[in-house]
């Protein structure tokens, strides 16, 4: 019996992402008085650190496909077997989301992605994930002695547990594939939607696209990522990537600023789960208000400057 | 290009989310029901694209009850070929991804199209176990595709950015936001479906490994504290000692 947890290394580090789901899987793993066996595929340069997040061991497995599901998922499935795993770990990111349903069929193991809490393990083990994009939350029992369970970004906040752990060398067998890596295009420096803790979106209030430029601002005094809504995504105004709601991203950021974005309901399914949201609108009727902790009736254009003015005197 | 598409039924998008029998059960009634929106507007558009460049055909497969054709004739309104309905209860991605591998099995699909995720269960789960069942190349969440007729060529979403693929031979993919542009059936396309071909397939038994035990709502929030727009010093201040957020 152990614990076995996938860390997914971001341009050859590991990040919150993979500090995240090996805390969880370790936070398991003591919890069912057992060990926390981490595996990685590739060179992810500081795999040892991943110890402090609770890792009892780490493996890792030469690799340049770890991103090809039907590689990684045959890999995993491989370190699953050795470790006698009873439950894997892994991270509900977009490598993730292609492994989670692959690993339960290859195992012949019950799936819940996007778990936002440690399962019960009282009785017959049952885990939370949201459902009906943020409106529900759904309890699984997990009735299989196997279970594949992907974490939720910023559901729970990993904290050091332990030392640095040198990590072994496997050689697992590599399957071959029809699929083949090209390139990966990545835009730097900024926090990917998913695991922003702070992020600043702007809607159709905005007007035009050229307005965009009070928006980056006041992200940039932050240290936020940028997000918007649907219909400026549709119209060309923002990428496609920074569209949340329901039919976008899904995001619980620590703190979501929206700004002249009206809060419809499809809108909100992707954000209704943030910690803390303020809403600045000239409407006082605007149904986002509803859903804010902290609400401006304002022109954004008078009001955005001001705040980012407010936080330049705050970070001194 | 024999191509399949798998449409999943979801809530329709302002739908009241609540609970019944002793919040075991999904509610619903009054509840209108769409095509999944990530089935309709990418992948069943960029398949029926596909097949207007190469030739083929596009068939729509979902797994439900009956009355789920009226999502099925809207698909093949806008342009799928044929049908096919596994008839059973559409009861976990498991029970759907072995209806749907079951039936694509032997039929020789160049591409089983997905949605990205459902927007109810958003698991993202069924395209990656069909794939495994089918022992085929999974792309998550393509926003680019093209196909010359033998390999395809694909970008796909991942966390800040793209990745880029090749396939050679036949695959499973899941689409995302880009991939193509929602189309609106006509009226000769709603007319024409009504005469195409709609199978009804039985159900096989799945040995379901979860079940959802309960539901539950989001705790609400409390009350919005309105504050001066003159004063954000005020907010920033609240954020940083009420909220902890900065
Ligand atoms: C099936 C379906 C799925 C959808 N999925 C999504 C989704 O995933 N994400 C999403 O965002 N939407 C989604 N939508 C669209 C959604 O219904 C709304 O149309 C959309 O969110 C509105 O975007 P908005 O708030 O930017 O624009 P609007 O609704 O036009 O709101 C603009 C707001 O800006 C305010 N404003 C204008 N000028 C100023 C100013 N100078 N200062 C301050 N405030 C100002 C206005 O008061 C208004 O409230 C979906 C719709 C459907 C039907």
């Amino acid at each position: 019996m152990s614990v076995l947890i996938f860390a997914e290394a971001t341009k050859g580090q590991y990040k919150k992402n993979a500090f995240e789901a090996v805390y969880y899987g370790s936070q398991l793993a003591k919890q069912l008085g057992t060990e926390a066996v981490v595996f990685t595929i590739g060179n992810g340069s500081n795999a040892a650190v991943l110890g402090q997040y609770g890792a009892n061991k780490i493996w890792n497995q030469d690799s340049s496909k770890a991103t090809d599901s039907q590689v990684a998922s045959a890999l995993i499935a491989q370190a699953a077997e050795k470790a006698e795993a009873n439950y894997v770990i892994l991270s509900n990111s977009a490598l993730g989301k292609s492994l989670t349903g692959r690993l339960g069929v290859k195992l012949n193991a019950g799936v819940v992605s996007g778990v936002t809490s440690l399962p019960d393990t009282s009785g017959t083990p049952c885990v939370n994930k949201q459902v009906f994009s943020g409106k529900g939350i759904a309890c699984y029992e997990l009735k299989s002695g196997k279970n594949i369970l992907s974490v939720m970004g910023n559901s729970l906040k990993p904290e050091v547990v332990g030392s640095d752990v040198a990590p072994e060398n496997t050689s697992f067998t590599e399957p071959s594939t029809g699929l083949e890596i090209i390139e990966t295009k990545t835009v730097d420096g900024t926090v990917p939607l998913p695991e922003a803790e702070l992020v600043v979106s702007a809607g159709r209030g905005m007007k035009a696209p050229e307005n965009w430029g009070i928006i980056e601002e006041l992200a940039d005094v932050l240290g936020a990522t940028t997000a918007c809504s649907r219909p400026v995504a549709d119209t060309g105004w923002r990428p496609h990537h920074e569209h949340v709601g329901q039919t976008g991203v899904a995001i619980r950021p620590n703190l979501y600023i929206a700004i002249g974005i009206s809060g419809a309901i499809q809108h909100l399914a992707g954000v209704n789960n943030s910690k803390t949201i303020v809403v600045i609108n000239k409407d006082p009727e605007a149904p986002f208000f509803k859903a804010a902790d902290y609400g401006i009736v304002a022109d954004l254009f008078d009001v955005v400057p001001k705040l980012t003015e407010s936080l330049k005197k705050f970070k001194q | 290009m024999n191509l399949l598409v798998c449409i999943s039924k979801t809530p329709e998008t302002t739908a009241k989310i609540s609970f019944t029998d002793g919040d075991t059960k999904f509610n619903s009634e009054g509840v209108q029901y769409i095509m999944n929106p990530y089935d309709e507007w990418y992948a069943l558009v960029r398949a029926i694209e596909l097949k207007e460049q190469h030739g083929g055909k596009v068939v729509a497969i979902n797994v439900g009850g009956s009355d789920n054709d009226i999502i099925i004739r809207k698909a093949l309104a806008i342009g799928a070929d044929e049908a096919v309905r596994v008839n059973g209860e559409e009861s976990s991605s498991l029970f759907v991804a072995t209806q749907i591998a079951n039936y694509a099995k032997d039929k020789g699909f160049d591409i089983v199209f997905c949605g990205k995720e459902t927007i109810n269960y958003n698991g993202s789960e069924v395209g990656p176990m069909i794939a495994e069942l089918l022992d085929q190349p999974f792309v998550s969440f393509a926003s680019k595709l093209d196909h010359d007729g033998s390999a395809a060529t694909i970008e796909r979403d991942i966390e800040g950015g793209v990745e880029v693929v090749k396939v050679n031979g036949p695959f499973v993919l899941s689409a995302a936001k880009g991939l193509a542009e929602q189309r609106i059936p006509n009226m000769r396309g709603i007319m024409m479906a009504k005469r195409k071909p709609l199978e009804v397939a039985e159900a096989s038994a799945v040995d379901e490994k979860v079940i959802v035990k309960s539901y539950s709502l989001p705790a609400g929030k409390s009350a919005v504290k309105m504050l001066d727009p003159e004063n954000m010093d005020e907010l920033v201040r609240l954020l940083h000692e009420e909220a902890k957020v900065i």
